[in-house]
């Protein structure tokens, strides 16, 4: 077996903890700094979740019960804290939630995980519905619609730090992070996570082989639902208040976006994901009511031509770049780039025309839709020229790029 | 006594509505292998395309207009969509339903709007039918159940009595050979969702002015119906059909019992303190507790019978 880190991992590694520590320096606003803990939580909870679809291939609809799980068990632990029932530094409340979330998997991935592919998933659907719905029943454990505030402060400082200050949050979801990264990065290199992979890959040789698939699935369930917790945590924190909102539908189906526009082929596809889908969000919402729209565009596009998501389309130009042919593509890629560019403008007209030209009627509005309108059918013209023509390329580069290798 | 029948007929005919989308989804299913995650959102398109249509020509030709428009956009998706994930596996057709949904949504927010649409039962439905004990009893949900199940006998003399449902049938079990006979298979599955797209319109179209014509509707009865495929059993009609009636009358049942865990205990002579730290969590009655019994019975099914009622195979 490999070593998990070796020389070329550790500058990456390392330079990776310096971006964590630089990042509040470069961006040092109040906005920069809430969005940066955001991205932090969604990057755990983004890899976490690629535990299951990606190195198990167990397609979770329920991925967010344990990560809201986990954020109500630390809300309450918080306030235990602050009423003086027990002692425990801040900093290591994202270990409660993270236990919290492997003691739910547990229990609900035993259940779970006794079945793969298709059922896997409408079960934990089923699952994430049931207990969405007990949150609404169960009002003194969730806080009802309210749901349940917390001091983060509560115990006082411990070595000076009372994350009072969003900074002081900042690192410490970039420190948990970091933790959580690794970690989860180490677990693909162990026999553990490899048996998942043969799990995923061959469920009947890994059992002549003389492994447990349904037990494979159900510790790589847990180990997911802690990382998950640790992430559900770290959100207790950061906004002090925690709703039934996050451990919903809507929560576990944005984390399966998240996962799949960046790739859940490779480890690091999630990250892009959780960073891509983040920044859309905190962005797009704040131009349009439809950017739930484009994010499901996006979605269908990505599993339409790209199945392998972000990530795929960059780990297969990495053997283009190494014979250094990246230059032939390039003209076919900006032809598509610019039609790309014409159909988005055009669709983008017609959707915004649709939210708000309803309301008023007039000749610029006229004028605006049938610009919009021939503006998506010149550019889908160009753009299927401009897919056959990077396909034409890339069928010619192929060979090519054989003998490179 | 009276309570008892009045929910009974109205759990049959939530439950006939129940099966009218499973048994579009395990046929679906069965067939190509993909779980269409955006079945309740043709159910949904079903309510806002009959809505629409009404408008214009009133309900009855809307009853057949909306059905069929939403089975010509099952088959756009299949043809256009799911025929071209098909290549990169289950999961993928999956995902790529499952942002179907998503869009499918926000496309009904951006044409209706977010507010409830006012689709209504019309008025040549909308009287009493028969007067029981001192209840009256809608003529609409008569009409619901009668469409139901002719919809359901037609479907099954079609897949069983006819040319065209012997090939789906054989499609099923043995696409390569169908296909070496001559047959179109692709367009077979073509139809097939299409059709099972259709269904789920008709409910939604029957549905729809009985409940509530909103964008949230989809995401509420769509897991149900899931429930309802996974108890039945992946793939069996039969198991659909009794795990929709089931699961009908648990939900309508128990919505009307107003009674909780302390209610018992006090009828056998026990009464529970209410400062007790137990009280808040046995103080929940039947009622409460109904939108999580489906998910229960689900799981409890999991655990005791994996493949489901009906279902032949574990996977």
């Amino acid at each position: 077996m490999e070593r998990a880190f070796n020389k070329s991992r550790l500058i990456l590694w390392s330079s990776v903890a310096l971006l964590f520590v630089l990042l509040p320096f470069v961006f040092p606003g109040g906005f920069a700094l809430s969005i940066l803990s955001q991205l932090g939580i969604a990057i755990i909870f983004a890899l976490s979740y690629n535990m299951l679809l990606g190195q198990t291939g167990l397609l979770s609809f329920g991925h967010a019960v344990y990560f809201g799980l986990g954020a109500f068990v630390t809300a309450h632990a918080i306030n235990f804290v602050e009423s003086g029932v027990f002692g425990l530094p801040i900093s290591f409340m994202p270990l409660v939630g993270g236990l919290a979330g492997l003691v739910f998997s547990l229990i609900l991935g035993f259940v779970t995980t006794r079945r793969p592919g298709t059922p896997f998933a409408m079960i934990s659907l089923g699952i994430a519905e049931m207990v969405a719905a007990s949150a609404l029943m169960f009002t003194t454990f969730f806080g009802g619609e309210g749901g349940i505030v917390t001091n983060r402060t509560a115990g006082g400082a411990v070595w000076g730090i009372s994350y009072g200050p969003q900074v002081q949050v900042y690192y410490l979801i970039a420190v948990w992070c970091f933790i959580s990264m690794a970690l989860m990065f180490v677990i693909t290199r162990t026999p553990l996570g490899r048996i998942a992979n043969a799990v995923r890959d061959n469920p009947e040789r890994t059992q002549f082989v003389g492994y447990n698939p349904t037990r494979v699935r159900w510790i790589m369930m847990s180990l997911a639902g802690f990382f998950a917790g640790i992430g559900g945590a770290l959100t207790t924190i950061n906004y002090e208040i925690i709703t039934a909102e996050s451990l919903g539908l809507m929560a576990s189906g944005n984390v399966v976006l998240m996962a799949f526009i960046g790739g859940i082929g490779q480890f690091w596809g999630p990250i892009i994901g959780a960073v891509l889908v983040t920044f859309l969000q905190s962005f797009l919402s704040n131009f349009t009511q439809a950017w739930l729209l484009y994010f499901g565009l996006l979605f269908l596009l990505i599993i339409l031509f790209s199945p392998g998501g972000i990530s795929s389309i960059i780990t297969i130009h990495a053997p283009v770049w190494r014979a250094g042919v990246m230059k032939r593509l390039l003209p076919s890629y900006m032809f598509a780039l610019w039609a790309g560019f014409v159909t988005l403008v055009g669709i983008i007209g017609v959707i915004e025309l649709l939210y708000r030209g309803t309301l008023v009627v007039g000749v610029h509005v006229a004028v605006t839709w049938v610009f919009a309108g021939l503006l998506v059918l010149v550019g889908a013209f160009f753009l299927r020229r401009a897919i056959r023509a990077v396909a034409q390329v890339w069928a010619d580069l192929t060979p090519e790029l054989a003998r490179w290798s | 006594m009276e309570f008892f029948l009045i929910t009974l007929l109205n759990s049959l005919s939530y439950g006939l509505l129940l099966f009218m989308l499973s048994s579009g989804l395990t046929l679906i299913f069965s067939m190509m292998g993909v779980l269409n995650f955006a079945h309740a959102s043709f159910y949904m398109l079903g309510a806002y395309f009959a809505y629409q249509t009404g408008l214009v020509f009133g309900f009855w030709p809307a009853l057949f207009l909306a059905p069929i428009l939403v089975g010509v956009v099952g088959a756009i998706t299949e043809r256009y969509g799911l025929r071209k994930v098909h290549k990169f596996g289950h999961v993928a057709e999956l995902l790529f339903t499952f942002g179907l949904a998503y869009v499918i949504e926000e496309v009904v927010h951006l044409i209706w709007g977010r507010a409830p649409v006012d689709y209504r039962i019309p008025e040549s439905l909308n009287f009493t039918l028969f007067t029981l004990f001192n209840t009256q009893y809608p003529a609409y949900r008569a009409f619901m159940m009668l469409v139901s199940v002719g919809m359901l006998v037609s479907l099954y003399l079609v897949l069983t009595k006819t040319r065209i449902g012997l090939i789906v049938q054989a499609s099923l079990t043995h696409p390569e050979m169908v296909q070496a006979l001559g047959h179109n298979v692709p367009r077979v599955f073509m139809l097939v969702f299409a059709g099972g797209c259709a269904l789920a319109g008709l409910a939604g179209v029957l549905g729809g002015n009985l409940f509530i014509t909103e964008p949230g509707m989809a995401f509420s009865v769509g897991s149900i119906v899931f429930v309802v495929v996974v108890v039945g059993g992946m793939g069996s009609l039969v198991g659909a059909f009794i795990a929709s009636l089931l699961i009908g009358s648990i939900q309508t049942f128990s919505v009307g019992f107003d009674y909780s865990f302390i209610d018992l205990m006090a009828a056998l002579g026990v009464i529970i303190d209410s400062n007790s730290s137990w009280y808040a969590g046995l103080s929940i009655t039947i009622s409460q507790t109904a939108p999580v019994l489906p998910y229960l019975l689900m799981v409890l099914m999991l655990i005791v019978r994996p493949r489901g009622l009906m279902g032949t195979r574990e996977t």
